[in-house]
């Protein structure tokens, strides 16, 4: 009997540790794969180029990624700049200030956000998004536009990133313990010098990582992006203008890339490269936590 | 006609009584219910100023609550509904137009387990000093040498003034927690079982500094030690099931109780 549990607990420590090790080596395997997929257009052109030249066209076997990687990003900001001012605020006033029943109502609308599909978000891009930045606020700014824009993605994409961030700000909000709060409060805080000084700054690693986890997942949001943001190669600081991120590059191009030499290998490196930045973004920021928790 | 006379004799002993023990904090009709419970039931106390004031009774019983609800902390807690008055130095905290933030500085707060605020062991102390206005560098520095001193803390900090408050140990964020409090000068202290989460040592500690502050303030004190009750107390509040049980002196409550609530507590309870 004792012999059996034994062999029992051994075979089922074994296993644990096999699946765990699937998901640990699980980005490094992709990582690889879409490297060795990539070599190929590493030998034909050089990585600064590739990176940094805007001279896109494949039937000239000339792979210039700038105005991709540059679509991505000022998508990715702008997106930033509308959905995280607006869920740390959010945030605060449901963790401290809302009614209870508030609060019940917000927990499933938050949740639906987050559960619809994104090809519905890219639906509601094209029908409400694009022609409001194209009739509406283009003619404020006295610029002609269809409306497939950065600028319609970066709405599009901040609306898909509220609920993510959203939720990760009131989990780290709500892990902040009751009795700091009265503590500020009986030292004579307010209520928002107790949100500004204590809750804030108590949070501080949670709010970055819920920055960060946004961040992530605008870079990578292909689909509903696609749709609206106009897909055209050009290099613009003019958000009115139409952009091409890297994954709308990849979705929109998988079809046809066995028919241009080195068109296969150059979309495999696009996806190495929104792996290697999204990585990136995650080691950074996490990083930057360790250090805020160490000091 | 009999009963006129019996109630202006009551109230004319009651009045006596308050003369006697000149009460800084009053508590009329205060009621707290959380969602369909009634945790308070119609509590009515008087304070008395420089005593010690303790608040007894088995856990559950609306202590903290009661606590809570003389600083209106109960805000912070959206499921409770607090009905009544609190009267300090004149003002009903609970329903008060004045700036409650200012009021809720007459009292300093030591909770059941240390809450340093996420910043340095000084600016822990400097915090409450700061939000009363006080912008002068030198004032500040003095008093926040001073709290520290009072509570015995400043020798085992001098040296690591500007690391963070976390790095005390338990013992020692207690002692911060109750520097930070006197440092915006209440004339209350509200202790809510301040030594529940210590080691003897520092319980020890923190009991010694009680009878030290005693002379200045005013400390109500929850506990459910019988013996910190009676080593601290000049008057001990029984409470049981959301109601004032008894009071009076720890002589009067621990030599002779009235009530089978308390002679059941004082025998389980030791």
């Amino acid at each position: 009997m004792h012999f059996k549990r034994r062999i029992t607990d051994r075979v089922n420590n074994i296993w644990m540790v096999a699946t765990l090790a699937i998901v640990l080596f699980l980005p490094l395997i992709m990582g690889i794969a879409l490297y060795a997929k990539s070599i190929p257009i590493f030998d034909a052109q050089s990585l600064p180029s590739l990176l940094g030249s805007s001279n896109w066209s494949p039937n000239d076997g000339k792979f210039g990624f700038w105005p991709f990687i540059f679509s991505s990003i000022y998508v990715t900001v702008l997106s930033f700049i509308f959905s995280a001012p607006l869920c740390l605020f959010a945030a605060i006033y449901l963790t401290q200030f809302a009614t209870r029943r508030l609060v019940h109502f917000m927990h499933p609308v938050i949740d639906i956000l987050a559960g619809i599909p994104s090809v519905i978000y890219g639906m509601w891009g094209i029908l409400v998004i694009v022609p409001f930045v194209g009739d509406v606020l283009a003619p404020v700014f006295g610029v002609k536009t269809s409306g497939y824009s950065i600028l319609a993605g970066g709405i599009v994409l901040a609306v898909m990133c509220i609920p993510y961030m959203l939720n990760m700000l009131l989990e780290s909000f709500n892990a902040v313990p009751t009795g700091l709060k009265e503590a500020a409060l009986s030292l004579g805080a307010t209520r928002w010098e107790t949100v500004k000084h204590v809750i804030l700054r108590k949070s501080f690693p949670g709010i970055i990582s819920s920055f960060g986890l946004g961040l992530a997942k605008a870079f990578g949001e292909t689909l509903a992006v696609m749709m609206v943001v106009g897909n055209m190669v050009q290099i613009s600081g003019n958000p009115f203008k139409a952009g091409y991120p890297l994954p709308a590059l990849i979705a929109n191009n998988y079809g046809e890339m066995m028919s241009i030499p080195l068109y296969d290998s150059a979309l495999m490196f696009a996806a190495l490269i929104l792996l290697v930045v999204i990585l990136a973004i995650n080691l950074i920021f996490r990083y930057f936590i360790y250090k805020t928790q160490k000091a | 006609m009999n009963t006129q006379i019996m109630d202006i004799q009551t109230q004319y002993l009651q009045s006596l009584q308050i003369k006697k023990q000149p009460a800084i904090l009053q508590i009329k009709n205060l009621n707290v219910y959380a969602e369909k419970q009634h945790i308070l039931k119609n509590i009515n106390l008087n304070i008395p100023k420089n005593k010690v004031t303790v608040l007894l009774g088995p856990s559950g019983c609306g202590k903290t609550t009661l606590l809570k609800s003389l600083n209106k902390l109960t805000d912070l807690y959206r499921e409770l509904r607090v009905s009544g008055q609190i009267f300090i130095e004149g003002d009903d905290i609970l329903n008060t137009q004045k700036n409650v933030a200012l009021i809720r500085q007459k009292m300093g707060l030591l909770s059941q387990k240390p809450f340093p605020l996420p910043v340095s062991i000084y600016k822990n102390v400097a915090y409450g000093i700061h939000l009363k206005g006080v912008k002068n560098k030198d004032l500040i520095d003095y008093n926040v040498e001073k709290k520290l001193r009072e509570v015995g803390l400043w020798d085992e900090v001098k040296d690591r003034l500007h690391k963070s408050a976390d790095s005390l140990s338990i013992g020692q964020q207690q002692r911060l927690c109750l520097a930070r409090g006197l440092a915006v000068k209440p004339r209350i202290i509200l202790a809510d079982e301040p030594t529940s989460a210590l080691d003897p040592v520092s319980s020890k500690i923190i009991e010694n500094l009680f009878r030290e502050l005693k002379k200045h303030y005013t400390i109500i004190l929850v506990t459910h030690i019988l013996r910190q009750a009676q080593r601290l107390a000049d008057n001990v509040v029984f409470m049981h099931y959301g109601e004032i049980i008894e009071q009076g002196t720890p002589e009067q409550l621990f030599k002779n109780p009235q009530s089978p609530q308390l002679r059941e507590y004082l025998v389980e309870g030791n």
